[in-house]
């Protein structure tokens, strides 16, 4: 319900609460404010709405869901192997 | 693009897609609802429905808030710019909105001044730019986008600005979700939850669709490895007679959620005693006002509306299309009446609409489909 | 005698969206203006008319460009009332031989401005090698008129080798698109500045005769359509093709060109790059044994690298646009509803 994009931080902006993102070589400024006790730091990846980093965008939860996307479907080769491709 | 290509690898999707067929019980039929506009939205612009067997059904829940605001509210709105002669600004998805006398849009024509604005803070900004104009902020939208409002009017009440307030039309989901599982007619499997909206509130509200209603709710991300994941999960813990909230979207969505946004929303809003959703009727506790501490930034404190409930023509069935009970294009207007040029209904306007997302990307599919098979299999859960 | 159609225009006043390209412009144009003016010289609605005046097959077009700003990174709008016109003229594979620029002036707009863009005016023309040979020059109120409107009317000669008709259009047969898409669109959204948005795009205004030149020597014979897709985009155009041909188009989503910033600013603010309008494209439809050599005669123009054959006409879907992504996801692709909004849902 609610159209949001991964950006990365490029640099802090003078003022306090904000930060310049970049999406694809498009950027704005946002403000962080909902994440600042994370620490956040230049290179970060946040997910942007409404012109706010609402969460930041966790890199080693991104490769384990493909990873375990990656298994899956391997799983799926091994099964189809198994059960002599039935569902061909 | 970082985060969001990965999860259209056609390799892993056509994959994952194979997994569904695997997990799914002969003979079965099954019907998930994806609660969020934003799925519905990908669902159709990825054409995932492509991809999956014939025997899942998604059905597009309430989590569009341009959906789920009813007619009145949207004349409210227009009433403060029309009446008022304030500066109404709004995100560009309430522009085509019909209100009685027409969306905002036609009456930017007739020489409203609303202004369509990216955020929240351009409407500060506007304010102060301003000072000598009455400018409101028509807040709508879930607990995603409850948070930049409610930091907006912090930074408006700590930098004095006098001439700035909010319309709210902010809504919550949990409230919407338990009236879908309390209407006698659900007849849903499982959940596709909400991903962006967890960001926020995270994964611990959803726990009583599993434990009082049995049904599985996985979180999940918009992308189409996202969603098919999501599907993936939810088969799984029907597969194992397991009913659970799981996160697929582990990546954005932390499980407690987000307590800064959480803090500032406590703080500048109140939940409304009840409050009225197109299709859904009144429903307690769902929807946010803004809060006693921030008075003087409320614009239905600071003018006076109109407030007439207006309800919806009699052959519109948006309610039984938002309950999910009917498919988008069962409805009797559907592409006559009512099409994106000329909404009857808010479902037909935003992107996210299942009506819209029908017809944008699906009807005349949908419909080759039924002409090439003349009598189609209804789908009786 | 030129007897007046019927007149199904029901909107009760003109909006925006009447001039954005999309659907409602289509139904101001069918429904109001076509059957009121329409008379035996008014042929299909494309961009340019071509008359037969004695031995010559003459096209003529008119355009009214209202733009803001009037300067953005790539152009200006006095650039953009040239280029709009000969690419008009191009699309009906016409040369053109004159044009004729009315400007409707704001009264308070610096001579400066005005200098400038009468000064990309000449240059634009210049550079097309067409002369501007005549006009007119009116001034309205101030807040009337964004600064200025520009007229411009082009008359030009086809080329006798084309032999463009919608009805030649087949099944099988391919779509080419000359590059990258939206960057005019996007790049004039950005440059309002309303949206506080910061990227380094220009806009693709430019003249797309010399492809038109290079594809009639290679594949006159099976060039059987061309479009600039300017308001309504990729989108709009190929959704008319498909209404008037009554065939399909099925387009390659990855085959699509597209710069990464016309994309990351499309998924920002939730917009079609389909639906964006380009100044400096188009599309042609080419019969499937010319295909090749016409992408490659494109590609080897200065400016058309980037080009590709994006699709190809079908019988189904019938009147419709359908895209099919590399997973084998499919979408049907509507013209554009009213103008592009940014959405936040
Ligand atoms: S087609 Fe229109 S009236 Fe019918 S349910 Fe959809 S939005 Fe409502």
């Amino acid at each position: 319900m609610c159209l949001a994009i991964p950006g990365r931080i490029v640099e802090f902006a003078a003022e306090p609460s904000f930060a310049v993102v970049d999406v694809t070589g498009v950027r704005r400024k946002v403000n962080v404010d909902l994440l600042r006790p994370d620490g956040l730091a230049v290179d970060d990846w946040v997910l942007i709405h409404v012109g706010f980093a609402m969460s930041r965008i966790s890199a080693e939860q991104a490769e384990e869901q493909l990873r375990l996307l990656t298994m899956l479907g391997e799983a799926t080769l091994a099964a189809e192997e198994v059960e002599g491709y039935q569902f061909e | 693009m970082k985060y969001v290509d990965e999860f259209r690898d056609p390799q892993l999707i056509r994959r994952t897609a194979d997994e569904i067929r695997r997990l799914m019980e002969p003979g079965r039929h099954y019907r998930f609802m994806e609660v969020c506009g934003g799925h519905t939205h990908a669902i159709y612009r990825f054409g995932l429905e492509d991809l999956l067997p014939d025997s899942i059904e998604l059905v597009h829940g309430p989590g569009c808030p341009v959906c789920v605001l009813p007619m009145g509210r949207v004349d409210d709105g227009l009433a403060l710019a029309v009446e008022h002669g304030a500066i109404v600004t709004a995100f560009g998805d309430m522009m085509r909105v019909p209100g009685r006398r027409g969306s905002p849009l036609e009456h930017i024509a007739r020489g409203a001044d609303i202004r369509m604005v990216y955020s929240p803070l351009d409407a500060l900004k506007l304010a102060c730019d301003n000072p000598d104009r009455q400018v409101v902020f028509f807040a709508i939208g879930f607990e995603t986008t409850a948070p930049s409002t409610a930091l907006t009017l912090r930074r408006a009440r700590s930098l004095g600005v006098p001439n700035l307030t909010v319309f709210s039309n902010h809504v919550t989901i949990i409230p919407a979700i338990r009236a879908i599982l309390d209407s006698p007619d659900m007849r849903i499997d499982g959940f596709i939850g909400p991903g962006h909206v967890s960001t926020v509130i995270g994964c611990r509200p959803y726990e009583f669709v599993a434990r009082d209603y049995g049904r599985p709710i996985v979180v999940s991300g918009f992308e189409p490895l996202d969603v098919l994941q999501g599907i993936v999960m939810i088969l799984r813990q029907l597969r194992e007679g397991r009913a659970e909230v799981e996160n697929q979207y582990a990546r954005v969505v932390p499980w407690e959620g987000n307590l800064p946004a959480l803090q500032a929303m406590a703080e500048t809003f109140e939940l409304r005693p009840y409050f009225e959703w197109r299709g859904l009727g009144f429903i307690s506790q769902s929807a946010l006002g803004v809060s006693a501490a921030y008075a003087d930034f409320d614009a239905e404190r600071r003018f006076e509306l109109p407030g007439v409930r207006v309800t919806d023509p009699k052959a519109a069935q948006c309610g039984e299309v938002l309950k999910g009970v009917l498919k988008p294009h069962r409805c009797k207007l559907f592409g006559r009446e009512c099409t994106p040029e000329h909404p009857v209904g808010a479902l037909m306007v935003s992107s996210e609409g299942a009506c819209a997302a029908y017809y944008n990307f699906a009807h005349r599919r949908a419909r080759l489909e039924e002409d090439a098979a003349p009598a189609p299999a209804a789908a009786a859960g | 005698m030129r007897s007046a159609g019927a007149v199904r225009f029901r909107d009760p006043q003109i909006e925006m969206a009447h001039g954005a390209g999309g659907k409602a412009s289509r139904r101001l144009v069918e429904g109001l203006i076509a059957p009121l003016l329409g008379g035996p010289l008014l042929g299909p609605l494309m961009d340019a008319a071509v008359l037969e005046l004695g031995a010559e097959r003459v096209a003529l077009t008119a355009d009214a460009f209202v733009v803001r700003p009037l300067r953005f990174p790539g152009g200006s709008i006095g650039e953009l009332a040239v280029n709009g016109t000969l690419n008009d003229l191009a699309m009906a594979a016409a040369r053109p031989a004159a044009l004729v620029v009315t400007l409707v002036l704001e009264a308070g707009l610096a001579a400066s401005v005005l200098e400038a863009e009468v000064r990309a005016i000449a240059a634009a023309a210049e550079r097309a090698g067409v002369g501007v040979v005549g006009g007119d020059t009116k001034v309205v109120e101030h807040g009337k008129a964004d600064g200025m409107y520009i007229t411009t009317t082009g008359l030009g000669i086809v080329d006798p080798r084309a032999r463009l008709s919608p009805a030649a259009v087949r099944p099988g047969d391919r779509v080419l698109l000359s590059g990258p898409i939206g960057d005019h669109g996007i790049t004039i959204l950005l440059a309002r500045g309303e949206l506080d948005f910061e990227a380094s795009l220009c806009s693709d205004t430019r003249p797309v005769l010399p492809f038109v030149e290079r594809l009639l020597d290679v594949a006159a014979d099976g060039l059987r359509w061309m479009r600039d897709p300017t308001r309504g985009g990729v989108a709009s155009a190929l959704n008319e093709l498909a209404v008037d041909t009554r065939l399909g188009v099925g387009l390659l989503e990855e085959m699509i060109p597209l710069r990464d910033q016309v994309r990351g600013a499309c998924e920002l603010l939730g917009l079609d790059p389909l639906h964006i309008a380009n100044e400096g494209q188009f599309l042609a439809v080419l019969a499937p044994e010319v295909a090749d050599a016409a992408l490659a005669a494109v590609r080897a123009t200065p400016g058309g690298e980037a080009a590709a054959l994006i699709g190809e006409i079908r019988t189904e879907p019938a009147g419709a646009v359908l895209s099919t992504a590399p997973y084998g996801g499919a979408r049907i692709v509507d013209m554009l509803v009213g103008d592009p909004l940014p959405r936040i849902c």
